[in-house]
């Protein structure tokens, strides 16, 4: 149980050499060995997304995948989303459009969010709830965080045009 | 609603602004518990009960010591010199035997109470050891209704209450009465009296992080630090001291980010005494986070209540006499809160309607389940669910319409201050201010309601199960009697407002600086707002019960005003003016009606008010002040909520097409804010209306331990919610005439969406229990096909 085992993780760019026991999370990795604690855990199960992250652009969650199976991935995290003091789109629109209460699922709706609008920027408004609706809100209805997405997703379409 | 992106002109108070709270969390730099960790720590986990009700026969430690990191293993026997866990405020004697011990005593009361704590020097390995804790215990039949007669709590206790040794402690822990007036005799006049068996199921608030603890104990300072605060750090602080017999100012409290709140979160657990207990007998710092599981069995439930409660009305359906007999299903112990929820239920059960004559008596039980406290609207969800469910039943014994039925009883706008003898929370109720008829009107023009009856009457006739419902309600907020807070400017001009407040998520920091701002004439992001932190300030109410607004807004507008009366004096000295002809724009002092007159900034005043100035005369030194809220009486919010649903007659799923709040706020600090509190109500309340509940097997399992089972809204169940906040009726008790936001949302959803159903299915009366789920509503309907089919086919 407790051997461990050399494993690199390449989180929003950056290398992290890590000697870890195979049964660690990915997500447990991320917050205690990378130090990137902007991924949260609610459930550990697989079902609020308080977790997701992108591992080579698909949103997953990080509770239900092995850190040593992310080994060769690219892996990004909310910590990479903004540019500096660029914030993403996503960001912005979640402050504008009062997305964010607690903020404790925040980072989870924005890693889905930008596996979306970068996988699928012209998805239909039915799909992209659908979607949505895999993560977990309990602060804010959900009201500010679809009309954030949706206003992102404009944005996004507008700029690429 | 979205930001108001100018944010530095125009009035601060009133505008949705952008949250302060907000650029941190979009880039996943919160401090929730949980990213905190020192080095050299220990993690803590919780060997729980798997039995509902057992006698405790032994605990087997030994392995479990003896595995890789483990450097403790604590049962009751090795914390036995610390008492159960007392309650936050003064409650009745009679329920100090019922408080929860750290750990499991003689018994085993519920599923997931702690009976013994492991603590290793890595998580994992603390939950490898947590399962070779073997829990010897005799199992016994538990108590899974409250409203069953009642049972043995324990043998042999006797208590205040006079009760023999005989015949034990019973599990009714408390009987409680309020009311007024001549109920027996309007009951005996009345033309038609109707009664109800209702319920409310059992669920909670259930904040999307778990619950966590870190303590550090700094002994160069003999000071124990407690990170994951929140909502009563201060009360918190006490309590903690109390049970370690320490003084107030060695304990600190530290809230960071809070991953919701809704009243579950931040009161004492048993899990929170045992990290600091460990933090000072282990000289190690010791964290502590539950996984979701835990938090399903093991933080507070809620809600759960029979009613059996009849009403008297006359002809014209005036009620003239409500009696209700209720059940509280408290769960295990008595946690912090004493039996608030019951008191606060019996007294805010009339909500907006006279009721000449009332009596409740509320039983108080304790069951084999996770103990029970405060969620969000405590007392009020299940009130106004018995409430609005009477009114609606009226309505349709007399065959009138619901609407106007709740016309002719609602109290009016000429009879405010409008006081009832029952209390709620310790304070008398009197109604501070309301126009409930107006915000009736209001509603109704808003979301079209004779139209929308039209419309549902064709969709009905064209054979779709669809329907709306309404509810009126008071709720209440703003409780003191004081709060403090204290302001500063420094050189540069920055503003920092200490309070002791609490952030649990809902923009109290955003809110705080805005009042701040308004009132001293600065930019509302140059505010700095401390909240939780109990080394910064002596004393502060927390976030709780929907305070936060009335009392530390009114604390942070009294210290501002008189801040800014000590820039004016010495600008005033320093710029040869009288202080009357001087005003603070944008963080500067200038000279009202001289555009481009002398003028100095804040943070050159707060220089010439340093210790050594040389112009600093009598005055004392720093730009800072301190001012106090102080009040008697709640703020009375009020609202109409009204809900459009339709069901699918196959499976019996409720869907909701269409939400209305009404909600008068008295004043809103920031409408963007109001707004996202009255939603996130909505929904949570959507939630336990329709498919929040947990639910438990007959031998006291509970069934609902994961996200799979414990069903909350996901935006798929969520309608676009209709917000119309008015500002009718200001507060009367304090200056900005503020009420609150915070419970008003989750308030009537129940019953709103009972009246719905009832009408989509045209079966007046049928939704009796929530939540209202796809069986239950099924169930309705085949009884229903069963009535309507002739008997004769029955044969």
């Amino acid at each position: 149980m407790s051997e461990r085992t050399d494993v690199t993780l390449n989180v929003n760019g950056r290398f992290y050499p890590l000697r870890l026991e195979p049964r660690r999370t990915l997500l447990d990795a991320i917050r205690d060995e990378c130090g990137l604690t902007g991924t949260h855990m609610g459930c550990e199960h697989g079902v609020c997304g308080a977790c997701t992250v992108l591992v080579d652009g698909a949103p997953i969650r990080a509770c239900l995948m092995f850190a040593v199976q992310a080994e060769g991935a690219m892996i990004r995290t909310v910590e990479g989303l903004a540019n500096g003091d660029r914030l993403h789109p996503l960001q912005r629109a979640l402050i504008a459009h009062h997305g964010v209460q607690c903020g404790f699922c925040t980072p989870g709706f924005l890693m889905l969010a930008a596996g979306i609008l970068e996988r699928e920027p012209e998805i239909g408004d039915d799909e992209l709830l659908e979607a949505l609706s895999s993560n977990l809100c309990r602060c804010t209805g959900y009201q500010g965080i679809v009309a954030a997405v949706r206003a992102a997703i404009a944005e996004w379409r507008a700029g690429s045009s | 609603m979205s930001a108001d992106p100018n944010t530095s002109a125009g009035p601060v108070l009133g505008r949705s602004l952008p949250r302060l709270e907000d650029p941190p969390l979009v880039r996943g730099r919160g401090r929730f518990v949980g990213d905190i960790s020192f080095p050299h720590q220990l993690h803590m986990r919780v060997v729980r009960s798997p039995y509902a009700h057992a006698r405790l026969r032994a605990i087997d430690v030994a392995a479990a010591l003896g595995a890789p990191g483990v450097v403790a293993v604590w049962t009751a026997a090795d914390i036995a010199d610390l008492p159960a866990i007392d309650f936050r405020d003064p409650a009745a004697e009679a329920l100090r035997p019922y408080r929860q011990p750290l750990l499991a005593e003689e018994r085993l009361r519920y599923v997931g109470e702690p009976a013994a704590a492991v603590f290793a020097t890595d998580p994992y390995l603390a939950e490898d050891a947590a399962d070779l804790v073997a829990i010897e215990a005799d199992e016994l039949p538990p108590v899974l209704d409250a409203a069953a007669p009642p049972g043995r709590f324990a043998e042999g206790l006797s208590t205040s209450q006079g009760l023999s040794t005989s015949q034990g402690l019973s599990t009714e822990a408390v009987e409680m009465h309020g009311g007024y007036g001549e109920v027996e005799a309007a009951f005996a006049s009345a033309h038609a009296i109707v009664a109800l068996d209702l319920e409310i199921g059992r669920h909670s608030g259930v904040p999307l992080e778990p619950r966590g603890a870190l303590a550090y104990w700094d002994a160069s300072r003999d000071v124990l630090e407690l990170y994951g605060a929140a909502k009563v750090p201060h009360r918190n602080r006490d309590a903690l001291a109390r049970m370690f017999g320490r003084a107030a100012a060695a304990v600190v409290l530290k809230e960071g980010n809070t991953g919701g709140g809704f009243g579950v979160r931040g009161e004492l657990y048993p899990e929170d005494f045992l990290v600091c207990l460990a933090a000072l007998r282990l000289e190690r710092p010791v964290k502590w986070i539950e996984d979701r599981r835990e938090n399903l069995m093991a933080a507070n439930h809620s809600r759960q209540q029979r009613h059996l409660v009849r009403v008297a009305v006359d002809a014209e359906g005036h009620v003239l006499a409500l009696d209700d007999e209720l059940y509280l299903d408290q769960g295990a112990y008595v946690r912090t809160h004493g039996a608030r929820v019951l008191e606060m239920t019996i007294g805010m059960l009339p909500g907006p309607y006279h009721i000449p004559a009332y009596r409740a008596v509320g039983h108080f039980r304790l069951t084999n389940k996770t103990p029970a406290a405060t969620y969000r609207a405590p007392g009020r969800y299940e009130g106004s669910f018995v409430r609005e469910r009477l009114l609606d039943a009226v309505a349709d014994r007399l065959g009138l319409d619901r609407i106007e039925v709740r016309r002719r009883n609602l109290i009016a706008k000429r009879e405010m201050p409008f006081s009832r003898p029952l209390s709620a929370l310790g304070t008398e109720i009197v109604y501070d201010s309301g126009d409930y008829a107006l915000l009736l009107d209001k509603a109704l023009a808003q979301i079209g309601w004779d139209a929308l009856q039209t419309e549902l009457k064709r969709r009905r006739a064209a054979g779709e199960l669809v329907g709306a419902g309404l509810g009126i309600f008071v709720d209440k907020g703003g409780l003191g009697p004081a709060d403090g807070a204290r302001v500063t400017v420094d050189t540069t001009g920055a503003v920092e407002l200490v309070t002791g407040g609490s952030n649990v998520g809902q923009g109290f920091a955003t809110a705080m600086a805005q009042i701040c701002a308004d009132a001293l004439g600065v930019d509302y992001r140059r505010v700095r707002v401390v909240y939780g932190q109990t080394d910064r300030i002596q004393y502060g109410i927390g976030a709780h019960a929907s305070r936060a607004s009335v009392m530390t807004g009114g604390a942070t507008h009294a210290a501002t005003l008189k801040l800014r009366e000590k820039a004016l004096d010495m600008a005033a000295s320093l710029l040869q003016a009288a202080p009357g002809e001087l005003n603070i724009e944008d963080g500067v002092v200038v000279h009202r009606g001289r555009p481009g007159g002398p003028s100095i900034a804040l943070g050159e005043i707060a220089r010439h008010l340093a210790p050594d100035s040389p112009v600093l005369g009598d005055r004392d030194p720093g730009l800072c002040a301190e001012g106090w809220f102080r009040t008697s009486h709640m703020t009375y919010p009020y609202g109409v909520q009204i809900a459009v649903v339709r069901v699918d007659g196959d499976t019996g799923q409720a869907a909701v097409e269409r939400y209305l709040c009404a909600y008068d706020i008295g004043r809103a600090i920031n409408p963007m804010l109001v707004e996202g509190q009255l939603v996130g109500g909505i929904v949570q309340g959507l939630g336990g209306a329709l498919y929040e509940e947990f639910r438990y097997d007959e031998r006291g399992e509970p069934l609902s331990v994961t996200f799979a089972d414990y069903l909350m809204p996901t935006l798929r169940e969520v309608p676009p919610i209709e917000i119309l906040l008015t500002e009718d009726a200001p507060s009367p008790l304090n200056p900005l005439g503020i009420k609150s936001a915070g419970e008003g949302g989750i308030t009537p959803v129940g019953a709103v969406i009972a009246a719905a159903i009832d009408d989509a299915l045209t079966l007046p009366g049928a939704i009796t229990r929530l939540p209202a789920t796809p069986q239950r509503i099924k169930a309705l309907l085949r009884a229903a096909a069963q009535r309507a089919r002739p008997v004769a086919a029955e044969g």
